[in-house]
């Protein structure tokens, strides 16, 4: 039933182009031309494995993924520098504006759910639950918490060093709405970065390190980070497939998006690159360590983008 | 001579409008750099400007935090302006005895066959890609440091500046060894004549000859030291951070200038003006250096004819 549909969408989108090819899109040949995709460098790994197995079988199309943040994506995205836009949080006001000023038409997918994972060095033997009020109290603009016995009294007078992403990522907005109240409200005094390999890098060679980043990053580098529990009130909680599919894990997991410039939809590289995406995203989204949403959902913003 | 005179009379008209072509072109080559030179500093002043409309100088230069990225916003460019000049000391601390004891062994000590294979191997250290320097500073000599001081962080100042001090050896050496060469031999032999040993003769006769210029060769080489930015950024991190401790992270101007330009930085807004007055502000850091190390050469040169 969804693959008859999709191969519907998949000719319905790109019409001659692709008939006779079986219907597969793993399977189109002759395209070519480039895919520019840029944003959330949490969404990234995702855009990635989906590229690079897009273009096993489409290999004169040239995709290249950025991660410039999610905010930095729209700001390319609106300019209509590129075609798709990772986000971590969905667009906002400020960016639609901009979009819409520069008659830019897109429609949002969702590709994943993520568990923002908060993160300590293996070495910390003292750490394994933190509430949502311990995190905001560590993060909230103004913190005076600097060691670790400040956030609990047993725990050792050592100094924290904070990682966390950068002010233009989609999970720095996520995190500080969630956890302090208010997007962009944060302490400043953190080692910042768009790259979070950088923070793992970091919270990896740090024993009293504390960080945030998506779970994707987590499970990359699982043996050199240790990840933390976070307890809403109802019990600690780590991010797994199954606390996320079932919303346990809140108020830190969330969904992962993808945006789409109608005007790019149209040339059957980007069209081929979005149903390939949107196709296999239930086999790929697991191997980057992101949650998928169901096929159906998928099947379901297939037919949403197949006008 | 003068039979010949008209095919002489053409041939040196087309000499001179070759030579006046030639001269045009060179001028223009001349001219582009110097252009390019003025223009790079009108749009550094005419951001720089709109900045200081936004933002007092005085909190510019006397304020301790640099948090332009967040809500409460904070202009002090003291902790980058810190963080450069820390790790350019740590740099210089480690290339200038380095460079200038490599040069005196190149220019006094090695025999022509020795430095020839010497000097391309040094200036290898300059062609290293900045990124493998910082590469190299955060996976190999930041664990290094901490079997030593266990309580270095894993981006921090010290491992920064040693990566960079490296890196300016062959510039403090090479210019350096140019200048020792360049003392007249007489000197030398008067020396040897009164009886003093090699030893004596570089350290106490040729060196003094050739101080303006050993030490124009240092003040490049920590203008280049504090201009250095990608092994900066990889190896020292991204925090703006007012210390002297060399453990620690620190961020440097120019890694505020690559951190801030990754991102999302519209045109216009006060955190785009920022690049500019930290850019500003680093120009006439390494201008001035670069007019006293013409100043020193000038005017301590020992003249020999």
């Amino acid at each position: 039933m969804i693959a008859m549909s999709r191969s519907i969408a998949v000719l319905a989108g790109t019409g001659l182009l692709l008939v006779g090819c079986g219907g597969d899109a793993g399977e189109t040949q002759g395209l070519t031309g480039a895919v520019e995709i840029d944003g959330s460098s949490t969404v990234f790994p995702i855009a990635e494995a989906v590229a690079e197995e897009f273009q096993i079988a489409n290999a004169d199309v040239r995709v290249t993924v950025g991660f410039s943040g999610t905010g930095g994506g729209f700001e390319r995205f609106c300019a209509g520098e590129t075609d798709l836009s990772n986000a971590s949080r969905p667009i906002n006001d400020t960016e639609r504006a901009a979009c819409a000023a520069a008659g830019i038409e897109f429609t949002e997918l969702e590709v994943a759910w993520d568990g923002l994972s908060v993160i300590v060095n293996p070495a910390n033997d003292f750490v394994t639950c933190l509430t949502t009020a311990e995190l905001r109290r560590v993060w909230e603009p103004g913190s005076v918490v600097r060691s670790w016995r400040d956030v609990r009294p047993e725990w050792p007078d050592e100094s924290i060093r904070l990682y966390g992403p950068g002010t233009d990522s989609g999970t720095f907005d996520y995190f500080t709405e969630v956890i302090n109240g208010e997007t962009g409200a944060s302490r400043p005094d953190f080692q910042a970065s768009e790259d979070d390999n950088i923070l793992v890098q970091g919270v990896a060679g740090d024993r009293y390190a504390l960080g945030y980043f998506g779970y994707a990053y987590y499970t990359e580098s699982a043996d050199r980070l240790k990840l933390v529990q976070v307890d809403n009130g109802s019990g600690c909680v780590a991010p797994s497939d199954a606390t996320i599919a079932d919303g346990t894990y809140a108020p830190l997991s969330r969904p992962l998006y993808m945006y789409v410039k109608h005007a790019a939809l149209e040339r059957a590289e980007v069209r081929a690159y979005v149903t390939f995406l949107l196709d296999e995203a239930v086999r790929l989204v697991p191997s980057t360590g992101y949650h998928p949403l169901t096929a159906a959902e998928y099947a379901a913003a297939l037919a949403g983008i197949a006008g | 001579m003068a039979s010949n005179g008209p095919a002489m009379l053409a041939g040196r008209r087309s000499r001179k409008l070759k030579e006046g072509a030639v001269a045009a072109a060179l001028f223009t080559c001349a001219a582009a750099s110097t252009l390019v030179t003025v223009g790079v500093v009108a749009v550094l002043l005419g951001e720089t400007i709109g900045f200081f409309r936004e933002v007092s100088i005085v909190e510019f230069l006397t304020s301790t935090r640099w948090e332009p990225m967040f809500r409460d916003q904070h202009f002090g460019v003291l902790p980058l302006l810190s963080g450069s000049f820390l790790i350019a000391a740590g740099a210089g601390v480690i290339a200038l005895p380095l460079g200038l004891l490599t040069a005196i062994f190149l220019s006094e000590y090695a025999g022509p066959r020795l430095r020839r294979a010497l000097k391309p191997v040094l200036e290898i250290l300059a062609g290293v890609p900045t990124v493998i320097y910082g590469y190299f500073a955060l996976t190999f000599i930041t664990p290094l440091l901490r079997v030593v001081f266990p309580e270095t962080e894993i981006f921090n100042a010290a491992a920064a500046s040693i990566v960079v001090g490296v890196m300016i050896i062959p510039t403090v050496s090479s210019l350096s060894e140019d200048a020792l060469r360049a003392v007249p031999d007489a000197l030398r032999e008067g020396a040897y004549g009164l009886g003093a040993t090699k030893l004596e003769v570089s350290t106490r006769v040729v060196v003094p000859a050739a101080l303006s210029g050993v030490i124009a060769s240092f003040i490049l080489g920590l203008s280049r030291a504090v201009g250095e930015t990608m092994a900066v950024t990889i190896a020292a991190g991204n925090l703006p951070n007012l210390t002297l401790n060399p453990f620690e992270s620190m961020q440097t101007m120019t890694a505020y200038i690559v951190q801030a330009s990754l991102g999302d930085t519209p045109q216009g807004t006060i955190v785009y003006q920022t690049l500019f007055a930290v850019g500003m502000t680093l120009f006439l850091v390494t201008l001035a250096m670069n007019v006293l190390s013409q100043w020193v050469l000038a005017k301590f040169r020992e003249e020999y004819e």
